[in-house]
């Protein structure tokens, strides 16, 4: 009897506690709600929006409904991260093998960049590159061009845009190289377990990715025109580029900073992985006689692999969740567009606001589900 | 005989080699230095790209030649292992070098011989370098926001106060420090509490009513993420201990807080809680903003907390558990007594790293429109009359929270290494 309530009596009153706190809180906002005449709903979603979004990666206008607007915010959000994940991955990658290099200089300048970006909070290095640094970029007309096509000015960089004739046939053709490679593989790695034979797989890959394409321009059809940014006048004193694609400035102020600050923690999970494989492994992999790429290749990397990749994933969902930040410079995330804007015209706090949570939420877990998964995967499996 | 060979560099002609390499790397870097520092071009006799490599190339056959191994001079077996093991390491290191000195004339022009510091307004600034007279008529808004002027004192001595308190432990008789954690989870909050309560927001003792609009810099900073530490480390650790509970109610109610705190982020939060917070208060009920973000925030701070303690806890090997069973002792006296104590001790390093991603956070208060270090610059950078100096502003903020950040994260570390050799 005694071990019962033991037992249950702290749970019955943490529930109760929690129960308590939720109701307090729903009764609440209930009769806030009916003093200001707000009612609860999410009805508000597929009304008019009916405002703009000055960069947005689907077609969006202010007629269209505020879920799309939503979508287009999500979106934003996404391209912001992923660009930046590509570059703090890169960067990381750079710095962390450079820390452990045996030159002195290199050591210590990886060492400092580290010590630097790391200790600047996000907000205001983003608050420098647009405010300060992006700023003193030339005027569209006194811009210099970069590789000879792109324009990098105050008002944004400009780049060419790709011009496709029947992109999906170049499409397939890429899938159909990628999927005969895969059954390449498979097949070069049954010759090699059941009779010994080695065949250069990477090699014929390479030959696959590049013929396949290039089949598809010769016979399917497929054409790539680019279109350059041509500079504009529009009034006496203001020019503009027209034509290929614009990056905003907020877009890079936003990609530079965090990819700059993320990059430094990555950094430093590449730098403990390779540290944290042992060197007996090394060594004992070399006088098995492998040689140094495949130890590098089948020995090093599985093992640094292991412990890099799970921090690493978490410093990729802070990226992610520090692009909201994207709000203080106007860039038109899912924070500054849904939680901004729209709770601004329709005053639903409690709706959009957990939209808002929820969305980060679900993505936060989703790639901690997937990143437990994975680690179960590659756990080693002792015997 | 012994044949010297004259084109490999060996330890047979080691002097030859070794003078010509630095001779050679000694002219690539003057040639650098001057083309830096006096705009000269020494080697324009040359073609155009040829020109620009023309030092690479001399030094890197200077490092080349003074490639030797166990020379026997202490100082060349030095040099070469430490920048100069192979080709491509001599490449960075000349790359690196000479980055270094083309950087340092514009950069030491602009902050320092350029600049200007004198006077009290825009006009001062007549140098094409900084103006660090900007920062200078700024900076006790930078350090203190709106607050006004002649009651500064308040905020320093408050400070004063409370950094004096956080020392009482270390000057405690020994008979008291059992107490210590007593004090420091319950009694030392309150007491900072009422300091920075009377003193910097005033209204009684013959001090001035202050609201907390008016407050801001970076001792806002300071007031925010104090708070939120001492707030959110009992926190951290109720949920710590939950999500280890046996009993599945308390243990899936801590996961559910911890995850959801560590789902979302930190903007969306402060959003919460200046548009939806009020409406979830009782009716006739204000708080004041400064009060929601701390709440806010703390909770949000608590998650990770309580996952690092959590660390902490997991840390402590099984033996310690069984041995306080086996004396009798019941959850809470288990805890208290033998687990908490040790586990608290190793997760001190994990704390000050969540702390110093705290104060790194801070800046973020200005979406709900409170006005620390980030925000008083983007107020500076708007006055019409100090128009055109955001660069000198987001330099100065960078520099002190880069020193308040590194100063910390170099603390923590020691604090590490120290830990990690006492068990």
């Amino acid at each position: 009897m005694n071990n019962i309530i033991k037992k249950f009596l702290p749970q019955i009153l943490a529930i109760l506690f929690v129960v308590l706190i939720f109701g307090f809180l729903t009764i609440n906002a209930q009769t806030n709600m009916d003093n200001r005449g707000i009612d609860f709903g999410f009805g508000f979603l597929s009304q008019e929006s009916s405002f703009d979004v000055q960069f947005s990666l689907i077609e969006y206008s202010g007629s269209d409904s505020y879920a799309r607007a939503f979508l287009v915010g999500l979106l934003n959000t996404l391209l912001v991260s992923f660009i930046s994940i590509i570059f703090c991955t890169i960067l990381g990658v750079i710095i962390g093998v450079a820390r452990l290099s045996s030159n002195y200089l290199i050591k210590n300048s990886a060492a400092w960049y580290v010590e630097f970006f790391r200790n600047i909070p996000l907000l205001l290095q983003i608050f420098f590159w647009y405010y300060a640094a992006l700023r003193a970029l030339p005027l569209p007309e006194k811009a210099n061009a970069w590789f000879g096509v792109t324009y990098m000015t105050v008002k944004g960089y400009y780049i060419p845009a790709m011009v496709w004739e029947n992109l999906n046939v170049f499409l397939y053709c890429g899938l159909a190289a990628i999927i005969s490679i895969i059954v390449l593989r498979n097949y070069a790695n049954n010759l090699r377990d059941t009779q010994g034979k080695q065949i250069p797989v990477l090699l014929y890959s390479i030959a696959i990715l590049i013929v396949l394409p290039l089949l598809s321009f010769l016979f399917g059809g497929v054409s790539l025109e680019f279109e350059l940014p041509q500079l504009k006048k529009l009034s006496k004193i203001s020019y503009i580029y027209e034509g290929g694609i614009s990056l905003p400035p907020e877009l890079i102020a936003l990609v530079l900073a965090l990819s700059l600050y993320t990059s430094t923690f990555v950094a430093e999970c590449v730098r403990a992985g390779i540290e944290g494989v042992s060197k007996g492994q090394k060594e004992a992999a070399a006088s098995v006689g492998l040689t140094p790429n495949q130890v590098l290749k089948l020995v090093i990397m599985p093992q640094a692999l292991r412990i890099i990749i799970p921090p690493t994933t978490n410093q990729y969902l802070n990226l992610t969740k520090n692009s909201s930040l994207a709000a203080a410079i106007a860039y038109p995330d899912l924070v500054l567009v849904f939680a901004g804007t729209a709770l601004m015209q329709t005053g639903k706090a409690i709706e959009i606001v957990s939209i808002t949570m929820l969305t980060y939420l679900t993505i936060s877990l989703t790639i901690a589900a997937i990143m437990n998964w994975y680690n179960k995967k590659i756990e080693i499996k002792e015997k | 005989m012994q044949t010297i060979n004259f084109l490999k560099p060996s330890r047979d002609n080691i002097k030859n080699y070794s003078i010509i390499g630095s001779f050679l790397v000694l002219i690539s870097l003057i040639d650098v230095i001057s083309n830096a520092f006096l705009k000269t071009n020494l080697t324009s006799f040359l073609p155009g790209s040829l020109s620009s490599l023309f030092p690479l190339i001399l030094g890197l056959i200077g490092l080349n030649m003074m490639r030797i191994d166990y020379s026997g001079n202490k100082t060349l077996d030095k040099l070469n292992k430490n920048i100069n093991t192979n080709n491509f390491n001599a490449v960075l290191t000349l790359l690196i070098l000479f980055s270094i000195i083309k950087a340092l004339p514009p950069s030491l022009s602009w902050m320092i011989l350029d600049a200007n510091i004198s006077g009290d307004s825009k006009d001062a600034c007549t140098g094409t370098g900084a103006c660090w007279t900007y920062i200078k008529v700024w900076f006790r808004r930078f350090m203190y926001g709106m607050y006004p002027n002649e009651f500064h004192w308040r905020i320093n001595t408050a400070f004063i106060l409370v950094i004096a308190l956080g020392f009482v432990g270390y000057f405690m008789k020994e008979n008291l420090k059992k107490y210590l954690a007593l004090y420091y989870v319950i009694i030392y909050p309150i007491i900072a509490y009422l300091v920075i309560y009377y003193l910097i927001s005033g209204g009684s003792f013959g001090l001035q009513w202050v609201e907390t609009g008016a407050w801001g810099g970076l001792s806002l900073t300071f007031i925010v993420s104090f708070f939120c530490l001492i707030f959110c480390f009992p926190l951290g650790m109720i949920f710590a201990l939950g999500r280890r509970s046996n009993l599945p109610a308390i243990k899936y109610i801590s996961i559910c807080y911890i995850e959801f705190w560590r789902g979302v982020p930190l903007i969306t939060v402060l959003f919460m809680s200046s548009v939806m917070f009020p409406m979830f208060l009782p009716e006739d009920f204000f708080m004041d903003k400064l009060v929601r973000v701390i709440i806010a925030i703390t909770l949000f701070e608590a998650a990770y907390c309580a996952e690092v303690i959590r660390g902490g806890l997991q840390s402590l090997p099984r033996g310690q558990y069984d041995a306080a069973k086996s004396l009798g002792m019941g959850y809470w006296k288990m805890h208290i007594f033998v687990i908490l104590p040790q586990a608290l001790k190793l997760v001190i390093p994990g704390i000050a790293n969540t702390f110093l991603a705290l104060v790194k956070d801070t800046p973020l208060i200005f979406v709900v429109g409170l006005a620390e270090l980030a925000g008083m610059l983007a107020l500076a950078k708007t006055n019409p009359k100090w128009l055109g100096f955001a660069m000198e502003g987001y330099i100065f903020a960078s520099i002190i929270f880069w020193i308040i950040c590194y100063a910390m994260s170099k603390y923590s570390y020691n604090l590490e290494a120290k830990y990690k050799t006492e068990r």
